[in-house]
C-alpha cells in the first residue's frame, strides 16, 4: 500500500469531527508551528517539501509564498481556492467532505506562515452542503482555541470565513476568484499586478488550492524533507487523483507522485481496470483542459519509457505527445466512447464558463463549440476540422487568463490524436449518429519513432 | 543619471517615464508602429486589456533581465522597462495574433456600416480595413438583440458592441452613479440597464463619443447624415459644467451633431456635458474657432475639401478662412 | 435587458436582515460588497429566486448601486432571474457525467416531468435544467437540488423515479 499523508485517517468513523479528529492526532502542525517554529521557518519547510501547486498549474508552493509582498502596516490575506470546477476533477469536494479539519488545519498553519490574521476559502456554490460542514469545522475549532485571539497562547490571531460562490468555472482562476470574494462578477484581472503585490482588496494576497493547502499539515509535522522523499524527482508528495469515467472504481484516491499510468488504472487498489470488460481508448490526465490522449500515448512515452502519474512523466513529448498532471482529474474513455462527442461536450463547457471579459475567448469559444456541434450531428466538413485547429490557435496565449487556453488545448489535442476519428464523422455522417469510430488503432503499441526535425 | 527608461519599439528607440505603458510610448513615436486600441481609453482609469488588439511582442524584456515575455502582451497594460525591445508590425506572430483578434470581433458583428452611423469614424471599421479579411469563415446566425433607447438622447444598438467596457468605466468616473453595466456572461454579456432605466445625467452623453462602434450612437444625430457630408468645426462657449470646448458638426449652415474634440487616437480631448451636446444646435451658441483637422487618411476628409467652399462662418473671419485654405491645399496633395 | 413580468415589492424580514448583518461583519470595514454573493444565496433561498425589487433592496442594504447587483446576478449561474419550480432539479451534463449517461437522465427527467429545460410543471412543483460540471465526476451521473444543493448521485431511471416521488409527497 501507498503512503497516505492526507487520507490516513480518512476512514476512521467520525474523522470529520473536530474530537475524532484530534484524537488522530490532529492539529499538531497547528501546535508544532504556534508553539515551535516562526512564520518564515514553516516556508522554508513548505519550500524544502517541494510542494507544487495542487490546483493545477503545479507551481511551487513555497516560491508562491515566499513572494508575498509585506510592506508595513498593511493586513495579508490567505485565500483558499476550493471552487474546484474542472470536469473530472473532485477531490477538494471529497476532502472537505469527509476530513474538514484537515483544511481548517492548514489553513491555521498557513496563514501563521504568510502572516495574514483574516483568511477566506472560497467554496464554490454548488457545494453549499460542504461550506455548512466547513462553517461548522470553523466553529468547533473556535471552541477548542484553534481559531479567534491569541491561539495557544501564541499571540497569533486568526478569524477564518467560508465564502460561497455562485456558479462560475472562471472563478477558479485567483484573480477572478478575489473579485468575486469582492463581490463583483468573476472577470479576471489584468496581470501585473499580481496577487502577492496587490489582492484581495489591493492587499498582498496568496491563492492557494485545498489540496495545497491541507498538504501543508504533514509537511510541517512531519518535515519538508521527510515529505520530499515520496515521489521522484520534482514531483514530491502524494496527489490526491480524482478518477472518473468508464472504469470499475471511480472515486478519490492519494497517491505517491510516481506510480505508473497503467498501475493506476489497471490494479485493484486504484481505478479497478475498464467497465464492464471494455478497452482503454483515450485518457484526459489531469482535469478537461488538458490535451487527451490515446491509450497507447497514455500508458507510454515515445522513448517507448512506462509513463508515471508525475507532473514531468506526463507532460514529456510537450504537446505534441504528452499531457499534463493539471488537477489530477483523470478521466478515462473506452472503446465506446466518442471523441468528438467528447470533445464537443468540453468545448461547450469552455464556452458556457467563459467570462466575456476578452474577444478572443468571448467569441472563439461558442464558434469552436457551434464546429463542433455541427461534426458531430453529421453536418460537417473536411475543412471545419483545419478550422477548429486554426480558431483554437487564435485564441491559445492571446487572453486574459488561462480560461483561452484551458479551452483551445482540448480540441486541438483531440484532433492532433484522433483527426481520423474527426475525418469519419464527416464521411460517415449516418453511421457516426448511430454508432461511433471504435477503439481503431487507438491503443496499438507505439511505431518506434526516428527523431524527427 | 536620467529618470526616464529607454525602450525601443520596431526598432524606433524612445525615452519615456518609468510607468509609462508600451502603448503610450508607441504613440509618443507615432506612426504605423502604434499598436489599434479598442477598449483603452487613457482618460479612463482601469480600462484597457480586455480587446486584445494591442498584443504586442516583448522581444527583450528589460535591460536588467533580457528575457523575452513568453506570451504576446497587451501593450496597453504592460508597462516599460529600461531597455525593453518590443516588436509590434515587425513581428509576423504578432501581426497573425491580431488578425486572429479582428476575426473574433467580426463574427458576431452585424456587419451594417451601411445603416450604420457610426460609419466613417469607426474604429472597427477602421481596424477591420487595415487588419481585417475580406471573407468571413463564420458560418452561423450572429449574435442579435433588439435595439433599445436609454433615455431620448441615447440609442443603444448592442448587436455592434465589442464590450469594451468604456461607457461603464465613464458611467464610473465621471457621473454620479452608475445604471447602466455588462449583465449576462461569456457571448451573451450585453450593456444593458437590466430594466429599463434611462441614464440620466449631466454628463452621460460621453459614452456615445468614447464609444469605438456604433453600439451607443446620438439619437438627435439618427439618420441626418453620413460623417463624411459633414464638416467639423472646433468651438466653444462659456459653459458653467464643462469646458464647453466642442466640435461641431455642420451640414451646410446647420448644426446637426455636437461632440467633444476627439484626437488622432479618437479619445476626447476633455469630456462634454449633455447640454453642449443635445441643446446647443446654432452657429450663435457657440464662438466659431475653425475647421476641425482631421487626418487626411480619414474618410471625414475627402469630402471636404474637393473644392474651396468653406462655411460661411468661416468666410467672414480672414484667419478662419487662411486655414481652411490650408487644409485644403494639404488634403489635395495626398 | 429584463422584460420584468413580476415587480411585485418586496420587504425583507428581519430574520433575513440579520442574516445579513453577520454575513457583513465577515469582512473589513467599508468592504461590505463582499457579502453579496452570501446575502444573494439567503435572498434566493427565500424567495426561490431574484426578483428586480429583491435585488433593488439587496442594493440599498450594501449601499451600492442597484446595477452593481443586477452585473453580479446575472454572471453566476445559479441565481434564478425568473420564478422556478419549487425544486430546480439541475442535472450534471459535463463530460464523465456524459460518459457514463447524463443524456438519458435528462431525457428521462424531461419525460417524467413532461417539461422541457427551463419550464416549470403545472403544479409549480418542479422544473430542471442541464448544468455544467458539479465536481462530483467519480459518482456520475448526478444533480443537485437547492436551496441546500443536496446531490443526488449514480443516477439512474429508476432513482429518478423514487427522487420525484419522494419529493412529490413532501
Amino acid at each position: 500500500m501507498a503512503r497516505k499523508l492526507l487520507f490516513e485517517h480518512i476512514n476512521v468513523p467520525g474523522i470529520n469531527t473536530f474530537d475524532v479528529y484530534r484524537k488522530q492526532g490532529g492539529y499538531r502542525a497547528v501546535e508544532k508551528a504556534l508553539k515551535s517554529l516562526s512564520p518564515d521557518d514553516v516556508v522554508e519547510e513548505v519550500k524544502k517539501s517541494g510542494l507544487r501547486g495542487r490546483g493545477g498549474a503545479g507551481f511551487p508552493t513555497g516560491m508562491k509564498w515566499s513572494f508575498l509582498a509585506k510592506p508595513e502596516g498593511v493586513p495579508r490575506y490567505l485565500v483558499c481556492n476550493a471552487d474546484e470546477s474542472e470536469p473530472g476533477t473532485f477531490k477538494d469536494r471529497y476532502l472537505m467532505t469527509n476530513i474538514p479539519h484537515l483544511l481548517i488545519e492548514g489553513m491555521i498553519v498557513s496563514s501563521y506562515a504568510l502572516g495574514a490574521n483574516t483568511s477566506y476559502i472560497y467554496v464554490r456554490g454548488e457545494m453549499m452542503p460542504q461550506i455548512r460542514i466547513l462553517e461548522k469545522a470553523i466553529a468547533e475549532a473556535k471552541a477548542a482555541g484553534f481559531l479567534g485571539k491569541n491561539i495557544l497562547g501564541s499571540g497569533f490571531d486568526l478569524e477564518l470565513y467560508v465564502q460561497p460562490g455562485g456558479g462560475a468555472y472562471i472563478c477558479g482562476e485567483e484573480t477572478a476568484l478575489l473579485e468575486s470574494l469582492e463581490g463583483k462578477r468573476g472577470n479576471p484581472r489584468i496581470k501585473p499586478p499580481f496577487p502577492a503585490v496587490s489582492g484581495l482588496y489591493g492587499c498582498p494576497t496568496v491563492v492557494n488550492n485545498v489540496e495545497s493547502i491541507a498538504a501543508v499539515v504533514p509537511i510541517v509535522n512531519e518535515g519538508g524533507d521527510e515529505y520530499a522523499k515520496i515521489g521522484i524527482g520534482r514531483s514530491t508528495g502524494t496527489k490526491l487523483i480524482s478518477a472518473s469515467g468508464n472504469i470499475n472504481k471511480p472515486g478519490v484516491y492519494e497517491i505517491e507522485l510516481g506510480v505508473s499510468v497503467e498501475e493506476f488504472i489497471y490494479s485493484e487498489e486504484y481505478c479497478g481496470g475498464i467497465a464492464n470488460g471494455k478497452r482503454l481508448k483515450a485518457v484526459v490526465a489531469g482535469g478537461s483542459s488538458v490535451p487527451i490522449l490515446p491509450a497507447n500515448l497514455i500508458l507510454k512515452t515515445t522513448n517507448g519509457e512506462n509513463r508515471l502519474m508525475t507532473y514531468e512523466s506526463l507532460s514529456d513529448g510537450g504537446f505534441a505527445t504528452g499531457t499534463m498532471l493539471g488537477s489530477g482529474g483523470f478521466v478515462v474513455l473506452d472503446e465506446d466512447a466518442c471523441i468528438v462527442r467528447n470533445t464537443w461536450n468540453f468545448s461547450r463547457f469552455y464556452h458556457h464558463e467563459s467570462c466575456g471579459q476578452c474577444s478572443p475567448c468571448r467569441e472563439g469559444t461558442g464558434w469552436m463549440e457551434k464546429v463542433l456541434h455541427r461534426l458531430e450531428y453529421g453536418h460537417g466538413t473536411m475543412s471545419d476540422i483545419d478550422l477548429l485547429v486554426n480558431v483554437a490557435k487564435q485564441i491559445e496565449g492571446n487572453t486574459i487568463c488561462p480560461l483561452g487556453d484551458a479551452a483551445a488545448w482540448p480540441v486541438a489535442s483531440a484532433i492532433r490524436h484522433f483527426r481520423d476519428e474527426f475525418e469519419w464523422h464527416v464521411t460517415h455522417p449516418q453511421e457516426a449518429l448511430k454508432g461511433n469510430y471504435g477503439l481503431a488503432h487507438y491503443a496499438d503499441p507505439l511505431p518506434q519513432i526516428a527523431q524527427t526535425v | 543619471m536620467s529618470d526616464k527608461v529607454k525602450v525601443t519599439i520596431d526598432g524606433i528607440s524612445v525615452e519615456v517615464a518609468p510607468g509609462t505603458t508600451i502603448l503610450n510610448a508607441a504613440r509618443q513615436i507615432g506612426g504605423d508602429i502604434v499598436p489599434p486600441a479598442m477598449c483603452y481609453y487613457s482618460k479612463l482609469e482601469g480600462s484597457g486589456g480586455k480587446c486584445r488588439t494591442c498584443l504586442v511582442k516583448v522581444s527583450k524584456g528589460s535591460e536588467k533581465d533580457p528575457r523575452p515575455m513568453p506570451k504576446l502582451v497587451a501593450s496597453c497594460r504592460t508597462t516599460v522597462m529600461d531597455g525593453m525591445e518590443v516588436e509590434n508590425i515587425t513581428s509576423p506572430e504578432v501581426v497573425e495574433a491580431r488578425e486572429g483578434v479582428v476575426e473574433m470581433l467580426l463574427i458576431n458583428h452585424p456587419l451594417d456600416c451601411p445603416v450604420c452611423d457610426q460609419a466613417g469614424e469607426c474604429s472597427l471599421q477602421d481596424l477591420g480595413f487595415e487588419h481585417g479579411a475580406a471573407q468571413t469563415r463564420y458560418e452561423f446566425d450572429r449574435r442579435t438583440f433588439e435595439r433599445i433607447d436609454i433615455g431620448d438622447k441615447i440609442q443603444l444598438h448592442m448587436n455592434r458592441c465589442i464590450l469594451c467596457y468604456r461607457c461603464t468605466y465613464v458611467a464610473d468616473q465621471i457621473t454620479d452613479g452608475r445604471c447602466h453595466g455588462v449583465i449576462g456572461r461569456g457571448d451573451h454579456a450585453e450593456i444593458s440597464t437590466y430594466i429599463e432605466k434611462a441614464i440620466d445625467n449631466d454628463f452621460s452623453g460621453n459614452v456615445i463619443d468614447v464609444c469605438p462602434v456604433g453600439a451607443l450612437t446620438d439619437k438627435t444625430f439618427r439618420f441626418k447624415n453620413r460623417v463624411w457630408f459633414t464638416k467639423p468645426v472646433d468651438a466653444h462657449r462659456d459653459c458653467p459644467t464643462c469646458s464647453g470646448k466642442v466640435t461641431l458638426w455642420y451640414k451646410g449652415e446647420e448644426v446637426i451633431r455636437v461632440t467633444a474634440r476627439k484626437d488622432e487616437y479618437n479619445e476626447v480631448e476633455e469630456f462634454i456635458c449633455n447640454t453642449c451636446r443635445f441643446d446647443k444646435k446654432k452657429t450663435s451658441d457657440w464662438v466659431i474657432e475653425g475647421p476641425r483637422a482631421i487626418a487626411n487618411t480619414s474618410v471625414i476628409s475627402s469630402n471636404h475639401y474637393e473644392t474651396l467652399k468653406p462655411l460661411p462662418v468661416i468666410q467672414q473671419n480672414p484667419a478662419l478662412m487662411a486655414s481652411n485654405k490650408e487644409e485644403f491645399e494639404r488634403t489635395k496633395k495626398s | 435587458m429584463l422584460k420584468v413580468t413580476e415587480t411585485q415589492e418586496i420587504n425583507f424580514s428581519k430574520e433575513l436582515i440579520a442574516q445579513f448583518d453577520e454575513m457583513v461583519q465577515r469582512y473589513p470595514q467599508g468592504k461590505q460588497k463582499s457579502a453579496l454573493l452570501p446575502i444573494l444565496h439567503a435572498v434566493q433561498a427565500e424567495y426561490g429566486w431574484l426578483s428586480p425589487s429583491a435585488m433593488d433592496n439587496v442594493a440599498e442594504y450594501l449601499n451600492i448601486q442597484p446595477i452593481e447587483v443586477y452585473e453580479v446576478a446575472t454572471f453566476y449561474t445559479m441565481f434564478f432571474l425568473q420564478p422556478q419550480g419549487k425544486y430546480v432539479l439541475e442535472v450534471c451534463r459535463t463530460g464523465p457525467c456524459q460518459l457514463v449517461g447524463a443524456d438519458k437522465i435528462m431525457d428521462h427527467l424531461e419525460k417524467k416531468l413532461g417539461v422541457k429545460e427551463g419550464e416549470v410543471t403545472k403544479d409549480g412543483l418542479f422544473s430542471w435544467r442541464g448544468v455544467e460540471c458539479l465536481a462530483a465526476c467519480g459518482m456520475a451521473p448526478v444533480l443537485q437540488i437547492g436551496p441546500d444543493y443536496t446531490y443526488y448521485e449514480n443516477l439512474t431511471a429508476d432513482k429518478l423515479d423514487t427522487l420525484i416521488e419522494e419529493l412529490k409527497k413532501k
